[in-house]
């Protein structure tokens, strides 16, 4: 019996035993699951990468035509990342649902879509049959969906997750459109068919189809402006939901991107600058908005578009590197992406762990009213500040690592002949250097408002370190983003197995010879950094006075500080908040202070996205007013639907005798 | 490998403070101290005990050394004229720029870690000035990257000659764009007034109110480093023709003075700007760099190409 078969009834298996077993055990159930399918689709992931391909096919019958279920290196990464996210977040998970076991039907069908879920990603990167992949990814979003809803008692929860599953089906559509034009053309069902498809029209029109699957997948991916359903329902669905939204589903865009890349033949260079820029603006619009952000899960939600515009880049400059035939453009592109891909979602879990930590324990996710948790929950706080740091892109961690890539990539293809790629490139590595900055900002803002400093509000119960069942994944991803930070040349070796695919698109040599010794280096100076710090605190140790006091924080003479007193994340970015006032959109509700004894006034802002005004809100005010008048269709007298019925079927008929007889 | 480069580095720390102060007593008039009393200053904060805030954590504990132990391996990556820096690979000024924003990072989140009201001000402003200057000396670095056709620190100072009149208007706007950079980072006059009294005006100073004893001690020690790492950057433009050590050090250290003497001056007649001016300025700064790349485009005769 073939590897997939028995998958997919093991899958079967176990949802059927989730839904009948007791509510307690249902979360061993699904880390079971998941530990089975992954230990499985790893198994075949690994063998890609020592060059072995894997492929069963099987007969679809009359609809779906052969399946074929191949593996390559490409996917064997995408795999390799998603299990380990889905285990670690499956480990929170089981520790995190803890409290909602009073509610086992709900409970039996999170876990259920959670495993539904994890093998559908599988599928989605090993099956090349349009229809299988359509039906695959159909599977996928509707249990996203399930998951996010899970507290589907708040409105806002609903309300987000419809807005993701609309959202996604329009991407949805986009791909559709692609694969139905493909298999229109050929015949196939087949992703080969698209290669020779797009082989035999040239590149013009193979352009114009990988922009209407970039579309589709971005929609996933949440590139600018395809992202607005992001950042309702990262912050709706369960901490360990949006670790894996954020860490791998979106992953799947980028991976279908990356798939479309290695099939389709189109101008590279034009769709390199189109992908560079759109991705350029989805980081800096992303980490724009986030700094605004006082909700801890949104803020991270934008964070995740600032991402994956990065990744966005590694991808348009491995595209303009294709078209240019420059095999280190190429490689540093693709590497850097592919890299990044890993490190995002290794961080991104880690911080949304964090934040479903604090929210356990202080149930807020409102920066302004958390403070002084360091002292209440030491390793969570250290957790969420490793993984502050990797997100800023800074050494010793992995953020700076796929950064640095695509940096040396970036600087590389400033020394090209036309003047037109020197000011794209440049305008890049200000962008970069910008999100960088944007992102410390941020980073800054989040750790330092909710961990130090004292408390700024009264939790309802005392606060404590979390269970070691908690700690345990965080600090398997923490291990993790240290490894990569510290010895890159291990994992960058790993990641330019899948990165050679592309080179091997143009027939380009492999790996340049420079890539490795540097690094060596990086990792070297990693270490020197850390044993410098180490060194300095041992003779601040030895050198300093032990004559140590502690006393009130400097107060200006003023002795009667409180929590109250203190900067708060609004006051923090202020200074940035006025500067791109023109580019935000603050929603600002104030009292003015009226008469002599005035009775007590507030202060709202409440940051809203541009984009979602302009291209969400805006439409849909105008489409609500125009179908609006049709509404006398949909009277509710059931004879009237059937009569639609019957016209549909006679213009049907009618409209395809008319068009046989003018042919 | 070749530590001169550091070692000059070091040495600089030792009179650059002290010059910049005998310069500010001598423009205004004033009898001033010795050359070396900050160097005592620092010594004796060495030396003293501290007070801690009790609001604090571990935090602001690990901060002060990790700041400087990060403008310690930032120092590492700069070239001494022909003789590459400690660590030295292709594109390493990323990792210069960004190893000095980890120190940056961690003194951020300390000042926000006694809970002070002042304290967040001067690390909110500290945040978005240097998120504004970075770009500036990445434009730069690219533009040296695209003139010389080299992509590190050493390689590019090595091969940096100056040919025609436009790459001397280069080298001098990209000296003038190291020094700005150099005064924003280390929040020096026109940005930030190190002498202020008043904690609403104040940068970086405000951020270290409650820092004492060896802490205090490592955080100025840091600022002496970082300025003498700028005024080495500046150096190098001019330390390639000299190979010999006899004509390279004497560069290298007046060079340094003249920076010092510089920062003096421009702390002697300028005010500080208002805060709210300081964005401008700031990005200033980085047009003046994107000007440099537009010489280099025309030295390098991409302008005609296109």
């Amino acid at each position: 019996m073939s590897l997939s078969v028995v998958a997919l009834f093991s899958i079967a298996f176990f949802v059927i035993l989730t839904i009948v077993i007791r509510a307690d055990w249902k979360s061993n159930i699904a880390l079971l699951a998941v530990l089975f399918s992954a230990g499985l689709s790893s198994y075949i992931a690994v063998k890609t990468f020592f060059g072995e391909s894997f492929q069963e096919i099987f007969d679809g019958g009359y609809v779906f035509g052969t399946i074929p279920v191949r593996a390559d290196a490409l996917a064997g990464w995408f795999i390799l990342l998603t299990n380990f996210t889905s285990l670690t977040g499956i480990l929170y998970g089981r520790s995190y649902m803890k409290s909602y076991e009073n509610q086992p039907g709900n409970l039996s069908l999170h876990f259920a879509s959670y495993m539904i879920n994890h093998f559908s990603m599988i599928g989605i990167f090993l099956i090349q049959n349009f229809l299988a992949f359509l039906c695959f990814w159909e599977i996928m979003t509707i249990s996203s969906f399930l998951l996010v809803i899970f507290e589907h008692g708040k409105m806002a929860t609903i309300k987000a997750g419809i807005n993701f599953l609309v959202q996604s089906h329009i991407g949805v559509l986009f791909l559709t459109i692609g694969f139905i034009y493909i298999s229109h053309h050929t015949g196939s069902y087949d992703f080969n068919a698209i290669n020779e498809y797009s082989r035999s029209v040239g590149p013009s029109a193979g352009s114009l189809l990988f922009i209407c699957f970039f579309i589709g997948f971005a929609f996933k991916a949440g590139f600018v402006p395809f992202h607005t359903w992001l950042t309702y329902a990262h912050p709706a669905a369960p901490a360990h939901i949006s670790g894996v939204m954020s860490g791998v589903i979106i992953k799947l865009g980028i991976f279908g991107i990356l798939r479309m890349l290695l099939l389709i033949n189109m101008d590279y260079l034009a769709m390199g600058c189109i992908v560079l820029l759109i991705s350029l603006l989805s980081g800096v619009y992303g980490v724009m908005l986030a700094i605004v952000q006082h909700n801890v899960k949104k803020l991270l939600a934008y964070h995740s578009i600032e991402n994956i515009g990065i990744i966005g880049m590694g991808i348009g400059l491995g595209l303009i590197g294709l078209g240019l035939n420059n095999s280190y453009l190429t490689f540093a592109g693709f590497t850097g992406a592919l890299l990044h891909s890993l490190n995002h979602s290794l961080f991104k879990s880690l911080l949304f762990f964090g934040a479903g930590t604090v929210y356990q324990k202080t149930h807020t996710m409102e920066i302004e009213h958390l403070g002084g948790l360091i002292k209440k929950m030491p390793q969570t706080a250290i957790l969420f500040l490793i993984a502050s740091l990797a997100i800023c892109g800074l050494p010793p961690f992995n953020g700076f690592v796929s950064e640095f890539i695509i940096y040396s990539g970036l600087f590389n293809g400033i020394n090209q002949e036309h003047i037109l790629f020197s000011i794209l490139m440049i305008g890049s590595v200000s962008g970069l250097t910008l999100i960088g900055g944007l992102a410390m900002l941020c980073f800054t803002k989040a750790f330092g408002i909710m961990f130090l400093g004292k408390e700024r509000h009264l939790y309802h119960e005392p606060v404590h370190e979390a269970k070691n069942a908690i700690l345990f994944p965080k600090y398997l991803i923490a291990i993790f983003i240290i490894l990569i930070g510290l010895l890159p040349q291990f994992f960058v070796g790993i990641a330019v197995i899948p990165a050679g695919l592309f080179t091997a698109v143009k027939n380009l040599t492999g790996q340049p010879a420079e890539f490795f010794p540097l690094f060596q280096s990086i990792s070297m100076s990693a270490f020197a950094l850390i044993l410098l710090s180490i060194l300095l605190f041992g003779i601040r140790w030895l050198v300093a006075s032990p004559n140590r006091l502690v006393s009130p924080t400097w107060g200006c003479g003023y002795t009667g500080p409180g929590a109250k007193l203190q900067y708060t994340a609004n006051s923090f970015v202020r200074s940035y908040r006025k500067l791109v006032r023109p580019l935000l959109m603050m929603n600002k509700k104030e009292e003015k202070i009226k008469g002599v004894f005035p009775g007590p006034v507030g202060l709202q802002t409440n940051p809203y996205d541009r984009m979602e005004a302009v291209l969400i809100d805006f439409p849909i005010k105008y489409l609500k007013g125009f179908f609006n008048a049709f509404r006398f269709f949909q009277n509710g007298k059931v004879q009237f639907y059937i009569l639609y019925g019957i016209i549909f079927i006679v213009l049907a008929i009618i409209i395809s005798l008319i068009v046989e007889t003018l042919n | 490998m070749d530590i001169t480069g550091i070692l000059l580095i070091i040495a600089t720390t030792l009179f650059f403070p002290g010059i910049i102060i005998r310069i500010k007593s001598i423009l205004s008039g004033r009898k001033g101290p010795g050359i070396f009393q900050p160097l005592k200053d620092i010594w004796r904060l060495f030396r003293k005990g501290a007070v801690y805030s009790e609001t604090s954590s571990l935090i602001f504990q690990i901060a002060p050394a990790i700041y400087f132990s990060s403008v310690l391996a930032a120092i590492s990556f700069i070239p001494f004229g022909d003789s590459p820096g400690l660590i030295s690979f292709k594109w390493d000024f990323v990792c210069f720029a960004y190893v000095l924003a980890l120190g940056k990072f961690f003194m951020i989140i300390s000042s926000l870690d006694t809970g002070s009201s002042f304290e967040g001000m001067g690390a909110s402003r500290e945040a978005l000035y240097s998120m504004l200057v970075e770009p500036a000396f990445f434009i730069l670095m690219g533009s040296f990257a695209l003139l010389t056709g080299y992509e590190s620190f050493f390689e590019i100072f090595r091969s940096l000659h100056f040919g025609s009149y436009v790459s001397y208007a280069v080298g001098v706007l990209a000296a003038f764009v190291i020094v700005i950079i150099a005064m924003t980072e280390n929040s020096r006059m026109p940005v930030d007034d190190p002498k202020t009294h008043l904690e609403l005006t104040m940068v970086h100073e405000v951020m270290i109110l409650d820092n004492s004893g060896f802490d205090l001690g490592l955080i100025l020690y840091a600022a002496n480093l970082k300025f003498a790492m700028y005024g080495a950057l500046i150096a190098n433009f001019f330390l390639t023709p000299g190979k010999e050590w006899f004509y390279s050090i004497p560069i290298f250290i007046g060079v340094q003075i003249l920076f010092a003497m510089t920062v003096g001056i421009i702390e002697s007649f300028m005010a500080r700007f208002r805060m709210n001016h300081n964005p401008q300025f700031i990005f200033a700064v980085t047009s003046i760099s994107l000007l440099i790349f537009l010489g280099v485009l025309f030295v390098t005769g991409k302008f005609i190409a296109a």
